[in-house]
């Protein structure tokens, strides 16, 4: 059991070096149909979202995912992404439908708004994580039903003291007295960010909290729950700020409304931005050896990136904590009691 | 920069799946958690504290058990004391009582021995005195035993009788 959990900490790291030679396979491999190797649009290839999941070159090497649109136009409508493709991995137009640069417009309107609810790479990577989430942490709440009493054991032992940890570090100190109102939403945030962050990290997986839509949503929850748990004192405070002279008024109050929103801002460019920053790294400094078609530079940023990537572990449990504890506090100035 | 534009689709895809992840969990993962939890350190406290109150009461125990064994020694010293006292008591009585008897018996032993004593003295005289009667009956008789002796004794008594 323990050489189990030791690897699932390692694995993510080993995996990810993994993906960034076979990432680059597939890289050398559109380099030697004669095209220039272009570093920037291989990273952000592998940042961003997509409609298709790509794995490794050749014929079973990419996964279509379905394409789900709603157009004023035509309605509701279904299909594979692997309509967009033609044999040679062109992208060719499919119905009324044109795949532009990732974004599906209509053939015949390009400025028309297209509702794109596909299932894409991102998407894929989000129901893989929320399926992550509910096994382990079902199989570790039946081990606390079976006996609350028992020591722990297994899964439940080793998450036990995050759970502890979020419960006695983040929310009491943050929130106070009524913290047991917003601890489930505490942990399932921590951990859907964890977990999205180390999964981001294996070979061929998406960038799920690295995605600025991702990070948003999360962030517009913490905004949602801070301000409808929000007390009068909160309120009081932001729209009269007391102790402040009248005329200070005038400049504060703008000030504290604007704080608001900046909240959920940070908490969003916070997370996508470590997260993506870390992969972008890592990502150039793979590049590196195909711009210089070096092995000494290959050995060397090899080295470089197996370290970025145990940073990156770091990164993964940091940035979930950080974005937990700040969505604590934002809680806690809410709805604390003043005298 | 697409890269910075959140995707109107992966907003709505995520905010579903947060939701109902939160609902979920909350429901059946958190609630259960957090409440076992709570159990368990609660009855770690209690276990604590029940340790740490029979370690005390344990404490008492022995106290009492020294106090005990304490009380029972003076206990065992007072009854043995009590106990030698009454022997000796008891020795002494018996000591005087026979030294009382033993009086008593030589006291008996000497009355009796006098009253024999006495006896035999009366008895010593009484047969003296029959021997001196026979003695003195021998005498007479061998005195008087011619008819002239008897004359003779006979006119001395006459002479003595004539005197009225």
């Amino acid at each position: 059991m323990s050489t189990g959990r030791f690897n699932t900490s390692f694995l993510p790291s080993i995996l990810a070096i993994l993906l960034t030679f076979m990432s680059f396979a597939g890289a050398q491999a559109a380099s030697g149909e004669g095209e220039e190797f272009n570093a920037s649009e291989v990273i952000l290839h592998h940042v961003m979202d997509d409609h298709i999941w790509h794995f490794f070159d050749g014929h079973y090497g990419t996964l279509y995912l379905p394409v789900i649109v709603y157009t004023e136009a035509h309605g509701l409508d279904i299909f594979s992404s692997s309509n967009f493709y033609d044999e040679a991995h062109k992208v060719v137009p499919y119905k009324h439908y044109v795949l532009d640069h990732g974004h599906i417009q209509l053939a015949d309107a390009p400025e028309a708004y297209v509702l794109d609810v596909s299932i894409t790479k991102t998407v894929l990577m989000l129901f893989i994580n929320a399926a992550f989430l509910l096994i382990i942490f079902l199989s570790v709440s039946k081990a606390y039903k079976a006996g609350a009493k028992k020591a722990p054991k297994g899964l439940q032992s080793f998450f036990e003291p995050i759970i502890l940890f979020i419960r006695d570090e983040i929310a009491k100190p943050n929130i106070g007295a009524h913290y047991e109102k917003f601890l489930p939403f505490l942990l399932t945030l921590f951990f859907f960010i964890l977990f999205g962050n180390l999964l981001g990290l294996l070979p061929g997986a998406a960038n799920l909290t690295g995605n600025i839509a991702v990070t948003l949503v999360l962030a517009l929850f913490t905004f949602v729950i801070t301000n409808v748990s929000g007390n009068k004192h909160y309120w009081k405070h932001i729209f009269w700020t007391p102790g402040v002279p009248l005329p200070l008024k005038f400049i504060i109050v703008p000030v504290e409304i604007l704080g608001i929103f900046t909240k959920p801002f940070s908490l969003t460019v916070r997370l996508f931005v470590a997260i993506t920053a870390g992969h972008i790294v890592m990502l150039a400094l793979i590049s590196l050896v195909f711009i210089f078609h070096s092995y000494y530079v290959g050995i060397g940023s090899t080295i470089i990136v197996l370290f970025i990537n145990l940073i990156e572990l770091l990164v993964a449990a940091i940035q979930a904590y950080v974005f937990t504890m700040f969505s604590a506090l934002y809680i806690g100035l809410a709805t604390e009691d003043h005298h | 920069m697409d890269l910075l534009t959140p995707g109107s689709g992966l907003i709505i895809w995520q905010a579903i799946i947060f939701l109902l992840l939160l609902v979920l969990l909350r429901k059946l993962a958190w609630k259960p958690i957090i409440q076992s939890l709570k159990i368990r350190e609660e009855s770690i406290q209690e276990a604590l504290d029940s340790a740490e109150k029979a370690k005390e009461e344990m404490a008492q125990l022995q106290a009492d058990n020294k106090k005990l064994l304490e009380e029972a020694r003076q206990e065992r010293e007072t009854i043995l004391k009590e106990a030698r006292t009454v022997a000796n008591n008891i020795k002494d009585e018996a000591k005087q009582e026979a030294a009382k008897q033993t009086e008593k018996m030589i006291e008996d032993a000497k009355n009796a021995i006098n009253t024999e004593k006495q006896a035999a003295l009366s008895e010593v005289k009484s047969q003296v005195a029959e021997l001196s009667l026979q003695v003195a009956e021998k005498l007479l008789r061998n005195e008087l035993k011619d008819e002239k002796a008897q004359q003779a004794l006979i006119a001395d008594f006459i002479k003595d009788v004539k005197l009225n």
